[in-house]
């Protein structure tokens, strides 16, 4: 199926996307493609340009800066599943692009393009959650860096501005006595989540001493659990204290439900996976 | 309309030149410009795996690329598979298990499978899965192909393997 017409621009650079953008406010990145391309098949979304940024150099690779893990927005799914780095020091990335779509879309589809398109259902935002992870965000007004906190602000929709683009993903090195883990009901045929819980622990003997708990595809957008990580911490993570925290975590009617999962299917499954994320973090922990 | 933009790309081993409409996909060109027609389609949604081809040695749905993306790659489709008149390993497979039936998914799955196989010589059932997961076949319940796979997979190590006569 053929899309709409429109006009191609690749570029090397970010301040040459950021110009683009700026001059064609109708203009869209192209990362992976890999939810633009059907989109635009569907009609869903018609941009009149693109701007191909899978070939400029500074939005690729993975890196070590100090305490932090620094991850160029055009990173594949493949590259970080694979990444010896991350599976060291971030093990819960690769763990969550491992069961995303398929090897072919994890070939093309990128973190960056993820993060920006915020599909309710995408398996990341949980993690970046859980992890505490920032997005650097580039525009002609220079740059600032948002906390996951205050980057998914509804449906599809994100702290990044029009002419503004992604350019990086900074995640904090695991530190001893850190486990983490991501549990996700996935839908049989698409692979994305109908429910997803990634949790962080911080354990010392025995006891949680920080907790993080981020949720996807339950709601319009990713958010953290936060009345569950203050139940939990100070406490041992075993079956009794998980199986009280995790009890009506979420009320049905803030919740998305459709013919496959409903609101209130969608709420206690938050309960199941919250209770199995938290369990399998501390496990790892 | 929009302009054509000039690519240039090699499919299985030969120089391709061409000017495409930026909404060209990769499986137009491949199908419609290039006559590869062993590439197939089977869907509008980027679910079904039937269009895949390797770019630069990867699994890559080519339904779900414009040609302009794949512009200098280096394309690999089921047509390019077979090496001096020997078919492939995970073509033998398909054929000696009797991994298809209508055989419409059966070029996507192989590509799919031989991308697996260039990157784990050794999986497992499970892992095999895994692998095909984005490519839907609706006739052979899949018990066959993975058979399929894992006879490539013995044969790509230099073991002996056995047909479905034997
Ligand atoms: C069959 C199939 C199955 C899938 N299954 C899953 C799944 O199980 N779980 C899951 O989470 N996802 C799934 N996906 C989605 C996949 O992960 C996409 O790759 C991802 O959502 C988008 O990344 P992309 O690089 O392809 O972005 P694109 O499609 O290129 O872009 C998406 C949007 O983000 C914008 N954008 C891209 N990069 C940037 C940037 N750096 N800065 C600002 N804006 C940017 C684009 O303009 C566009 O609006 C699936 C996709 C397919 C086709
Ligand atoms: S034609 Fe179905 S995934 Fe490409
Ligand atoms: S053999 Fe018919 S779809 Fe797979």
């Amino acid at each position: 199926m053929y899309t709409n017409q429109f006009s191609y621009h690749r570029v090397n650079t970010v301040q040459e996307a950021i110009s683009l953008l700026q001059k064609n406010p109708d203009a869209r990145l192209l990362a992976g493609g890999h939810s633009l391309i059907p989109a635009m098949k569907l009609r869903l979304s018609d941009p009149s340009a693109l701007v191909d940024i899978s070939r400029v150099a500074e939005l690729k690779g993975i890196r070590q800066r100090g305490n932090t893990l620094v991850i160029g927005a055009m990173t594949t799914h493949s590259e970080i599943e694979d990444s010896a780095l991350l599976k060291q020091l971030c093990p819960l990335l690769p763990e969550v692009a491992h069961i995303i779509g398929d090897p072919a879309v994890r070939n093309r589809g990128t973190l960056g393009g993820s993060l920006a398109h915020a599909d309710p259902a995408a398996d990341y935002p949980a993690s970046m959650l859980a992890l505490g992870a920032s997005m650097k965000i580039v525009g002609s007004n220079g740059d600032r860096v948002v906390d996951a906190d205050n980057f998914f602000t509804g449906m599809f929709a994100t702290a990044i501005g029009s002419g503004e683009i992604l350019t990086e993903i900074h995640v904090p090195v695991k530190t001893a006595g850190v486990g983490m883990a991501y549990e996700t009901m996935m839908h049989p045929a698409s692979r994305y989540a109908i429910v997803g819980v990634a949790a962080m622990v911080r354990m010392s003997g025995g006891v949680c001493q920080e907790a993080r708990v981020g949720m996807t595809g339950a709601g319009h957008h990713a958010m953290r659990l936060s009345g569950l990580e203050a139940a939990v911490t100070g406490k041992p993570l075993d079956a009794a204290t998980l199986s009280a925290a995790c009890k009506s975590l979420v009320r049905p009617a803030d919740l998305l439900g459709d013919h496959f999962a409903s609101a209130d299917y969608r709420a206690h499954l938050v309960d199941v996976y919250a209770q199995r994320a938290l369990a399998a973090a501390a496990g790892k922990a | 309309m929009a302009d054509k933009v000039r690519i240039r790309m090699t499919v299985n081993g030969l120089e391709q030149r061409g000017e495409v409409e930026p909404r060209m996909l990769l499986v137009h060109y491949l199908r419609e410009t290039l006559g590869l027609t062993g590439t197939h389609i089977g869907c509008d949604t980027s679910q079904c795996g039937a269009c895949v081809v390797h770019v630069d040695g990867q699994a890559v749905k080519s339904c779900t690329l414009f040609a302009v993306q794949a512009d200098g790659s280096s394309v690999t489709t089921i047509e390019g598979l077979v090496k001096d008149g020997q078919y492939h390993p995970v073509q033998e497979g398909f054929w000696e298990k009797h991994g298809l039936q209508c055989g419409f998914c059966t070029p996507g799955m192989i590509m799919a499978a031989a991308d697996l196989l260039n990157k784990n010589s050794n999986p497992t059932d499970a892992e095999i899965r895994h692998a095909l997961e984005g490519n839907l076949c609706r006739c052979t319940g899949y018990q066959n192909i993975v058979l399929a796979v894992q006879y490539a997979a013995a044969k790509m190590r230099g073991e002996p393997v056995t047909g479905a006569a034997d």
